[in-house]
């Protein structure tokens, strides 16, 4: 299918990768106390914040979906939260990794961003086999929009429990990325801007696939294929 | 409408004692269990709150499997759809069945887990684990619910029912085994105090949240 929008999407996020990778590995000092192994949260940070916001946005298209009935919406969040599930592996193995080299383990129970993190992967893992189990087309739809909803509402309560239940162990005073110095900020929002992009270009890219195959499927049953 | 729909679930239960004594024999058997595998006769504090809840939330989910089975399978579901009703109504019955099984397994494993595991006499945490037990079941009751009327019309619905409702329960959990720790404590005679308030404020929210989602969601899974 041509589509030139895709490849001007594609141009910029590659650009814009260029841009956020130079400027991580040149520009941003490097900090203090973790010195180099802190470039990992450019990476990771943006990581996350782009999953978990996809999952939520999964949810606002279920919304759509269910609201006018049209099939496009739940394409749509369907590709939303199945991308959002690829970069949550990418989160949970890079947290390890800096985990691991910070803290001197595998994983931190004690880090309740992690573990809200973990939560939540672990509930949008049962999307496809909950989606993939029902057999009628519109029904499937219907039940996975519904729990795109609720599992879209979960995410920032499941936040906002579990760090509850670690305050009161671990007093934390403000989130890492608010008292940034300028130059890190800056290569942290130029990260994140990259990192939406690639998130956009790879969903775009899915959208097309699928629209792809349906019409594919459509033309070939008009011709008498089957 | 609620009511003769309620009533119609109790009254099949009473006649099928397809759940509750299940749900029941399962928490004692799991008592059992966590003796074996903790080696330990008496548990107290956090370690008690957890053996409990992670007892009770396991029996619920046996509960929740079976909700809506009968009417999945023996055409409950159509029967209601042609009722001109409420849909919200089934969810409000079915919860609500759901929180009585949750209450009796509750009289039976309570006083089970005292006598068998915890530490300290369950007398002084009595009145105190009320409000702690009550925030839990609802949380399980309005998210069980939901789940099990999605998962129940899936292939794989004995998977994906307790799959789907773990995570989603995972606050829950948190809001009452912390509520619930400081009772089990063992102390002197000055007593244990109640339930620390903010965790059983938090529980209530959570509660109210998912119980709203699932009330303006529901309608959705029942349409044909």
């Amino acid at each position: 299918m041509r589509s030139p929008g895709l490849r001007a999407l594609s141009i910029i996020t590659v650009a814009a990768f260029c841009v956020s990778l130079s400027l991580v590995f040149f520009y941003a000092p490097i900090e203090a106390e973790e010195g180099f192994l802190q470039k990992i949260f450019y990476l990771h940070v943006p990581l996350a914040i782009i999953t978990l916001g996809g999952f939520v946005i999964g949810g606002l298209m279920a919304i759509a979906h269910l609201r006018t009935r049209d099939q496009r919406w739940d394409l749509r969040s369907y590709v939303a939260i199945h991308m959002s599930l690829v970069f949550g592996v990418a989160v949970l193995v890079t947290g390890s990794i800096w985990a691991r080299a910070s803290w001197g383990h595998w994983w931190a129970w004690n880090e309740p961003t992690l573990v809200s993190f973990l939560i939540v992967f672990l509930l949008y893992a049962c999307y496809q086999p909950l989606r993939f189990a029902i057999e009628d087309p519109e029904r499937q739809a219907r039940y996975a929009s519904v729990f795109a909803i609720a599992a879209g509402a979960f995410v920032p309560l499941n936040f906002i429990a579990v760090r509850l239940s670690a305050s009161y162990v671990h007093p934390r005073v403000l989130g890492s990325s608010s008292n940034l110095p300028g130059p890190m900020m800056l290569t942290f929002l130029v990260s994140l801007a990259a990192m939406a992009l690639l998130f956009a270009t790879l969903c775009s890219y899915e959208l097309a696939a699928k629209r792809t195959r349906i019409l594919l499927k459509a033309r070939s049953r008009i011709l008498g294929f089957q | 409408m609620v009511l003769a729909l309620l009533r119609k679930e109790l009254l099949v239960e009473l006649r099928t004692l397809e759940s509750i004594p299940g749900m029941s024999l399962f928490a004692v058997t799991t008592f059992v269990v966590f003796h074996f595998a903790l080696n330990q006769n008496t548990v107290s504090g956090q370690e008690a709150a957890g053996i409990l809840w992670v007892t009770l939330l396991f029996a619920a989910m046996l509960g929740v499997n079976r909700l809506f089975v009968a009417d999945a399978d023996q055409g409950g579901f159509d029967g209601f759809l042609l009722a001109p009703v409420d849909r919200s109504a089934l969810l409000l019955a079915k919860a609500i069945a759901l929180l009585a099984y949750l209450l009796v397994l509750e009289l039976v494993a309570v006083p089970a887990f005292g006598l068998l595991l915890l530490g300290p006499p369950l007398g002084q945490a009595l009145p105190g684990l009320l409000a702690p037990l009550v925030l839990g079941d609802l949380g399980v009751a309005a998210i069980g619910t939901l789940i099990a009327a999605m998962a129940v019309r899936t292939r794989a619905r004995d998977l994906l029912g307790p799959m789907l409702t773990l995570p989603l329960l995972v606050p829950v959990v948190i809001g009452c085994a912390r509520a619930t720790a400081p009772l089990l404590r063992a102390v002197g005679p000055g007593g244990v105090g109640g339930p620390p308030i903010d965790w059983l404020g938090t529980l209530a929210l959570y509660d109210l949240v998912f119980g709203l989602i699932a009330y303006a969601v529901f309608d959705f899974l029942l349409e044909d």
